[in-house]
């Protein structure tokens, strides 16, 4: 029987857990905190197609957000709190709606359903009625990204799978061809495994490092808004249409373009930044300004309502701001599933399904077809660059 | 926005020991901001201007306002410095976070004053700056904790200094400290019959705690006072008991007691059952530590495994520039509030090389702090929760009242998902992420899933604040 530890008990070593014990793989999860307590716990559960143009990224939203479907059934959609909610791209002015109609046109080429709304405020009645237009992507959803990962490593442990919180993976074991047979936590303690799969999120580099196979994972921090609850206002995922553009740049800077989202417990949740300041877990007021100007003029009643919370996360990014997902030839039997930036949550059970697809023999890297744009080898060379930059 | 020397967080009296202090040694300009009516803090808290004009004055208050010559002397030097215009106090303005800027400081601030839909947000830059921003009354769930008429017990006392109403005719008070006995003796005095108060601790601890108690004279003197009052009202003081349960339909109508055996455990067999209209009950008190968190000072626990503030001699943080003084530091009273917001107030004048308080000054301060800090521990000590305070909680005992989570299902995520911390319990159950944002809940979850209240929380924004006025200072920082 194959065994597989996964370091990192977020939704993506989570959702892996779970698919592998599905093909009958032994799986010993191991993680330095409690499940799904890292960046998982720091962000919305989107999951989207809406915010991604054709291309890998978008190929594996697709995957992903059939696989959660499956998920939810699989554990209960109620327990995880999955909804089809779907979303609402805005457009805030003519030449925005412009490029957000274009940016439509290329998802539908990719099988993205894109509905163009001609009245806003008959989908969304709250919003600012100078709002030009909008897009419609009914297939956007939402998950509660803490209860579905500690769902997905019970359904794991159901089956067999062993969780080893408060284990911190220290090292690998090297066999004298180069391979990695296991891991070594801090404590001094073995772990053997035919295959190591590092789903450590932000700390994915460094955990890569620790493996013999570096991948640059780097922060970029975001905050979160929380409102005091009301009545339900919001019915859908409200996005500012400069969402599409902030998404895929590597600009240092601050970026803001809000997300507004109504939550069960009637809470209103206004997101995200996005800065690259390396772990620097201050607050910082511009950004929660910004946020709240930006909230406030596409639902103009948002201005009497109270900020309750804020709180922030460190996506885990690659500079080319892919995922990494698949084998590493400079260390075999390790397999990367990480650095999925703002979309972890969405794209974790997609990931999941590929990770196993590795373990099983399913796929390997000559035949990962779309999927090699995620491998790790396309970081040859360039993880010294990448880790001065950072 | 505003600039200022020395920027001093509440108005309580570290807050105003500090100020005076400042004043009468050096020539720096002081900002006060507090969220209150009025200065004074929780020990010497002001009517609210809504009571209207049949609240009593505050002369009138007197009994319950302990120490009031302090209270003038400190007030006085902070009128002084008003008129000579170094002194700027502004009430009702609530801080919501506390951020580094260039070498110094910045305070955002949300403006109570106008009611809430006229809120406005204010900037206070400072190069120095004083977390003095108290504590908060800890609560524990039981059965009905959350019928109206049930209250916390510095909720009843707030009700009485700031309006002069007693919160029921028929109360009884419960849970562990000596904060319990002033409370009930206040609204004993006010014509409630306090149908006991219910310590669940019992006084054979403090003979432990002999040499702490034989250093605080004073500190008995004030307990003797109350206990005085108590015999004269007749109000049955006894330990080793714990309220278990509130009973009543639309509000509290009666209260079951239990006595508790030799591990802090309710005996069975031993309840009684006491009409009541009003309950208060305190666990002892949380330390306020929103902003002191948020700007990454260090803490240190104290003798109960509680987060506090870290400070040095002269109640320097680990930041530079960074004050605290007073119940953040750790809970111990009035008197250590006033003493360390003076030894706050001689370091930051001597920091800022703007002045010098006298060294006697200091050496008394300090020597007080040593002394009232070494009796606050033994009180901790003295007067732990009991290992027993859940047994009695029902599946469907609210644990968290803002988000309604049940205990069973704070239970489920301990038991069944392995939540090893408060925030766990949170992330998957809400506890704590509703209006309170954990105040209420937090030191309960914390005590269920780990024994001990657990690191304190983050909280990023440490009040609400309408999304219009940060919208409109966002606005104003493009012009
Ligand atoms: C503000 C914000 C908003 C976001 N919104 C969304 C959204 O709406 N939709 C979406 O899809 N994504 C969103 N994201 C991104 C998403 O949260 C992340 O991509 C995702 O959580 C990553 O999951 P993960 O399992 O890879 O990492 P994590 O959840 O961080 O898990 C990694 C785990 O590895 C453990 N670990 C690390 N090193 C070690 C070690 N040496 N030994 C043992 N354990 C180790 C950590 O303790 C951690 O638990 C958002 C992120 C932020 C910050
Ligand atoms: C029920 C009860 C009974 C007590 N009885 C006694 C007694 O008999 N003897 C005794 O010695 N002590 C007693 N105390 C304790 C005493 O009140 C405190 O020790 C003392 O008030 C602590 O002073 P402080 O300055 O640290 O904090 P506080 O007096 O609590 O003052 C803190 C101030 O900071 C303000 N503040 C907090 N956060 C912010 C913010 N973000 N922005 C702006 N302002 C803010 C608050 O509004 C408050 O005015 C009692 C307390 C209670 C609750």
């Amino acid at each position: 029987m194959t065994r597989a530890v996964i370091v990192g008990a977020g939704i993506v070593g989570a959702a892996c857990a779970e698919a592998l014990t599905r093909h009958g793989v032994d799986v010993v999860v191991v993680d330095r905190n409690p499940v799904g307590s890292g960046t998982t716990s720091r962000g919305e559960g989107n999951i989207l197609v809406s915010d991604k143009g054709p291309g890998a990224e978008l190929a594996l939203a697709q995957l992903s957000r059939r696989a959660w479907l499956e998920v939810g059934d699989l554990l209960g959609r109620e327990r995880i709190e999955l909804e089809e909610k779907g979303g609402v791209v805005v457009a805030r002015t003519g030449a925005g709606l412009d490029s957000l109609h274009a940016f439509a046109e290329g998802q539908r080429a990719a099988g993205v359903t894109a509905l163009d709304v001609a009245d806003p405020l008959a989908l969304e009645p709250h919003l600012a009625p100078d709002i030009p237009g909008a897009v419609h992507y009914p297939e956007d959803m939402q998950v509660q990204p803490v209860l579905a990962a500690a769902e997905l490593l019970a359904a794991a442990v159901d089956r067999g799978a062993t969780f080893r919180g408060g284990l911190d993976a220290h090292a690998a074991v090297t066999d004298s061809d180069g391979s990695v047979s296991g891991i070594r936590a801090a404590s001094g303690e073995v772990l053997e495994a035919d295959v190591v799969i590092n789903a450590a999120g932000t700390w994915g580099g460094e955990v890569s490092e620790r493996l013999g196979a570096p991948v640059p994972v780097l922060p970029r921090r975001g905050f979160i808004l929380v409102t005091e609850p009301l009545p339900p206002l919001v019915r859908h995922k409200v996005y500012s249409a400069d969402y599409v553009d902030n998404v895929g740049s590597s600009d240092a800077g601050l970026e803001t373009s809000c997300v507004v989202e109504g939550t069960r417990r009637g809470t209103i949740l206004i997101g995200a930044s996005r800065e690259r300041v390396g772990f620097d877990t201050s607050l910082s007021v511009t950004v929660v300004e910004t946020l709240a100007r930006q909230a406030v003029t596409i639902f103009p009643f948002l201005a009497r309502v109270n900020l309750l919370r804020v709180y922030r996360g460190f996506r885990p990014y690659c500079p080319d701001h892919l995922p990494v997902i698949g084998p590493d030839p400079r260390a075999p039997g390790v397999i990367h599933a990480c650095g999925h930036e703002g979309a972890g949550i969405g794209l974790a059970a997609g990931t999941a399904r590929l990770v196993s697809d590795y373990v099983t023999g399913g796929l390997t890297a000559t035949t990962a077809g779309e999927w090699a744009a995620l491998l790790p080898d396309r970081f040859a060379g360039l993880n010294k660059e990448a880790r001065q930059q950072a | 926005m505003s600039t200022t020397d020395v920027l001093l967080i509440g108005a309580g009296p570290a807050g105003l020991a500090c100020a005076a202090t400042i004043l009468a040694h050096s020539d720096l300009s002081v900002v006060v901001l507090d969220a209150g009516h009025g200065p004074g803090g929780q020990y010497w808290r002001q009517p609210a201007p809504a009571a209207g004009p049949n609240a009593l004055v505050p002369g009138e208050l007197a009994d319950l306002h302990h120490d009031q010559t302090t209270f003038a002397e400190l007030l006085q030097e902070v009128q002084r410095g008003r008129a000579e215009g170094r002194l700027e106090l502004r009430s009702e303005q609530h801080v919501w976070s506390l951020v580094p800027v260039g070498d110094g400081y910045a305070a955002h601030t949300v403006d109570r004053a106008g009611g809430p839909s006229r809120t406005a947000g204010s900037t206070t830059r400072a190069r120095a700056v004083l977390v003095a921003t108290g504590a908060y009354d800890r609560a524990l769930p039981f059965p009905g904790w959350d019928l109206p008429g049930v209250m916390t017990v510095g909720g009843l006392q707030a009700l009485l200094k700031a309006g002069g109403v007693a919160a029921g005719r028929r109360v009884a008070i419960g849970g562990t400290g000596p904060f319990l006995l002033p409370v009930a003796a206040g609204l004993a005095r006010r014509g409630s019959t306090v149908v006991g108060v219910y310590e669940a601790n019992r006084p054979t601890l403090w003979l432990r705690e002999a040499r702490a108690v034989a250093r605080n004279p004073a500190k008995l003197g004030e307990g003797a006072g109350y206990a005085g009052t108590l015999i004269r009202h007749r109000v049955p003081v006894r330990t080793g008991r714990m309220i278990v349960a509130a009973h009543g339909t639309d509000r509290v109508e009666a209260v079951t007691v239990a006595r508790l055996d030799r591990a802090g455990r309710p005996v069975v067999g031993s309840e009684h059952r006491l009409a009541v209209d009003a309950v208060g009950v305190g666990w002892g008190f949380t330390p306020q530590l929103d902003l002191a968190v948020t700007l990454g000072v260090d803490r240190r626990p104290d003798v109960a495994g509680t987060e506090v503030v870290a400070v040095d001699d002269l109640q320097r943080t680990s930041r530079p520039g960074v004050y605290a003084a007073g119940e953040v530091c750790g809970v111990g009273g009035a008197a250590l509030a006033v003493a360390e917001g003076t030894l706050a107030g001689a370091a930051i004048v001597a920091d800022l090389g703007r002045g010098a308080a006298p060294e006697s000054l200091v050496r008394q301060g300090r020597r007080s702090v040593d002394r009232l800090r070494g009796f606050a521990d033994a009180i901790l000590r003295a007067h732990p929760v009991p290992a027993g305070w859940a047994d009695r909680l029902e599946p469907q005992t609210v644990v968290c009242r803002c988000e309604e989570v049940s205990y069973a299902a704070v239970r489920a995520a301990i038991d069944e998902r392995g939540a090893g911390d408060a925030r766990q319990v949170k992330q998957l159950t809400r506890t704590g992420m509703g209006w309170c944002q954990g105040r209420v809940c937090g030191y309960a979850a914390g005590l269920l899933t780990c024994g001990a209240p657990g690191p304190a929380v983050e909280r990023l924004v440490s009040a609400p604040v309408p999304l219009g006025a940060l919208a409109d200072a966002a606005a104003g920082s493009d012009d």
